[in-house]
């Protein structure tokens, strides 16, 4: 009997060895005999335990890992095709800890399931959503998104139901749906997760997003510093489209959609939205002024919903299961569920899908398990590079859109990176403003010049030059960039600036307020 | 003007519109490395672009680079994630074994380095890049044994 091994081909496996991995256990697994059909599969999102090998036995799946070349020989001696125990051995996939404590809803195929098969995503619960929109009007597949109270997992969290509203209800005869796969923030990699593990799921819920606005034609913008996403969309788009799941008659009901892939460069700036659509247009991507808004006048100047890729990928299961079972999850206005991503000094790292409103310290502490260090924590970022560092005694922060705002702080796409006690937070502080120098599109002077001036003052006060002058002076600059930036980029590099200020006066020479 | 037939081959290979101006550039930079200057003029004229719009556009892109790179383009990630794990000192230690900075080739041509900000890989860094390929959990001692198999690799 053929055994099936799933060795990852997800961008954090291969970068520790899954390829070699994979090729060892086909060449070593032939060479005894055994047959086995190798499934390249997404990542489950352990990522501490990459290469994290699976095989399926009749009690489930059971996992191994990490697992390099050199465990191959030993895992086969051990008889690990038969899910034999072994050092590495992990048990039954499902039943790890940090897996079953998670609640995944977009993430549920991801790991699972060969991305790239059609049989496996219909199998798994593939296309239900597409189908149930297919009975609905748009208005109906709108008001089903708004009733499910899923705001925009890029981070800005706008309500997806309302966007979607303003596009239907724009006048025009070509309309776009625009997928932001432009996912730049530090510390985030649910978008690359998906992209690469479940992409007929991002798909799927642009099929449904131009069913509801009334567009034809979507694209979807990837980051160049996403390599094997592109390979992997690119194949998904192009078995989508012989399949006739795109194109002029999608799943046979007559209605036309297609999508097309393009590749960003290297630009952060392109992940916000109008910067993004200036890109895609065959532009320097600098930000638009708003209004007006894209839902009304977007790509090509035709109106547009333009959602991130965790947001569109939440529109399958709303579909399926319905807007209440989705709207069951979360506290507040902060409903369903986030990938949340752990990152940077963690012990346990990855990808952990919860309904909103656990605290920040049951993510770090009960799944991360503190540092990878072993020192303790001594903050977490959380929402990328412009997002405020969190200090230890705020952990106990749910993780919700609204009370983390209350604090100074902010959800955003929903990463995490947690530094030890060995952070200088000075120089985090200065970082913050390198990076926004390096970035800024150069449109608005608050963010192209004050990034810059932001750096020297910042270092002035380092070098303990004059800090009873440059601290306000910085102080200024920093209301200047929020109330004067045309877009986020210039107006929340102030906020990790901020609260590193507030929170560790003495990184920065000062005493304690 | 070597590249100029698989300039005009990869240029008619996709509609003469505006939009098309990334995708061809990157296309050209699949092929060559890098977009050589001599690009520009063609471009410009079959998009129907001033060659301010098309230089403009090759220079506002990190991916897109105007200068012929070394054999091998080595992008080191500087973010907020590698550098709690670590990413500062593997950066000196970088610098330190090329003899170069960022955005400078080895003298041997075999190594360019840039810096780049996330590959994504956050929760297995330090990360860099190679080519197409992610290599994570970057020591001194495992950037060391790739530097080697990148210098003997002359291909």
């Amino acid at each position: 009997m053929t055994i099936r091994v799933f060795v990852p081909a997800d961008s954090s496996a291969l970068s520790v060895g899954a390829g070699d991995v994979a090729l060892a256990i086909a060449a070593q697994a032939a060479a005894r005999g055994s047959a086995i059909e190798l499934v390249r599969n997404g990542s489950r999102g352990l990522s501490w335990l990459e290469p994290l090998v699976e095989v399926a036995t009749p009690a489930g799946r059971v996992a191994y890992g990490p697992v390099t070349v050199a465990d191959v020989p030993g895992l086969l001696d051990a008889g690990f095709l038969a899910g034999a125990d072994h050092p590495l051995a992990l048990g039954l996939t499902d039943e790890i800890p940090y897996l079953k404590k998670q609640e995944r809803l977009t993430f549920a195929r991801v790991g699972i399931t060969d991305p790239l098969s059609l049989a496996d995503y219909a199998a798994h619960g593939g296309f239900a959503g597409l189908r149930a929109a297919l009975s609905l009007t748009p208005g109906e597949i709108v008001a089903a998104v708004t009733e499910s109270g899923l705001r925009g997992r890029g981070g800005a969290a706008f309500p997806a139901g309302i966007k979607w509203q303003t596009v239907l209800a724009a006048a025009g005869d070509e309309k776009y749906v625009v997928c932001n796969a432009d996912e730049g923030d530090s510390g985030t990699f649910s978008d690359r997760l998906l992209l690469e593990g479940d992409p007929f799921c991002l798909i799927e819920g642009m099929l449904i997003a131009g069913l509801a606005v009334g567009a034809r034609k979507g694209y979807i913008y990837l980051r160049s510093e996403y390599p094997h996403a592109w390979r992997t969309l690119n194949a998904a788009i192009l078995r989508a489209r012989e399949a006739g799941l795109l194109g002029d008659d999608v799943l046979g009901s007559g209605r036309s959609f297609d999508i097309e892939a393009r590749l960003g460069g290297g630009a952060y700036i392109c992940g916000e939205e109008t910067a993004l659509l200036e890109s895609v247009e065959g532009r320097r991507g600098q930000v638009r002024a708003k209004p007006p808004l894209p839902a009304i006048t977007g790509l090509f100047g035709k109106p547009t919903a333009i959602n991130n890729v965790i947001t569109l990928a939440s529109v399958p299961i709303i579909l399926a299961s319905g807007a209440a079972f989705y709207r069951d999850y979360g506290m507040g206005r902060s409903r369903g569920t986030l990938p949340f991503q752990l990152a940077g000094n963690v012990l346990r790292g990855g990808l952990v899908e919860k309904a909103f409103g656990l605290t920040l310290d049951e993510l770090l502490n009960d799944f991360g398990g503190g540092t990878a260090s072993g020192r303790p924590i001594r903050a977490a970022q959380v929402g990328g590079p412009l997002g405020a560092y969190v200090p230890v005694q705020d952990f106990d922060l749910p993780l919700d859109y609204e009370a983390f705002a209350a604090r100074g702080a902010m959800l955003g796409h929903g990463g995490v990176v947690v530094f030890d006690d060995t952070v200088d937070m000075g120089r985090m502080a200065r970082f913050a403003m390198e990076f926004c120098a390096a970035e800024s599109c150069g449109k608005c002077t608050p963010c192209r010049i004050g990034s810059t001036r932001g750096v020297e003052v910042i270092e002035r006060i380092l070098a303990g030059e004059n800090r009873g002058t440059n601290l306000p002076l910085l102080e200024d600059l920093c209301t200047l960039m929020i109330d004067g930036s045309l877009c986020a980029m210039g107006g929340m590099t102030p906020y990790p600036v901020l609260s590193l200020l507030k929170h560790f006066p003495a990184d920065f020479g000062l005493a304690d307020k | 003007m070597i590249h100029s037939e698989l300039l005009h081959r990869l240029i008619a290979a996709h509609p003469p519109r505006q939009d098309s101006l990334l995708p061809i550039l990157h296309s050209i930079q699949d092929e060559l490395g890098w977009v050589p200057p001599e690009a520009t003029e063609p471009l410009a004229r079959a998009l129907n672009l001033s060659r301010a719009e098309v230089h403009g556009v090759i220079s506002f892109y990190p991916h897109l680079r105007s200068v012929q790179p070394g054999r091998h383009v080595l992008q080191l990630c500087r973010a907020e994630a590698c550098q709690a794990r670590g990413s500062a000192a593997l950066e000196a230690h970088v610098r330190a074994r090329l003899g170069i900075a960022f955005h400078e080739t080895s003298a041997d041509g075999a190594i360019s380095l840039e810096p780049v900000y996330c590959l994504g890989n956050c929760a297995c860094g330090p990360s860099l890049r190679v080519g197409d390929e992610i290599v994570g959990r970057v020591d001194a001692s495992r950037f060391d044994a790739l530097l080697v198999a990148l210098q003997e690799d002359v291909a």
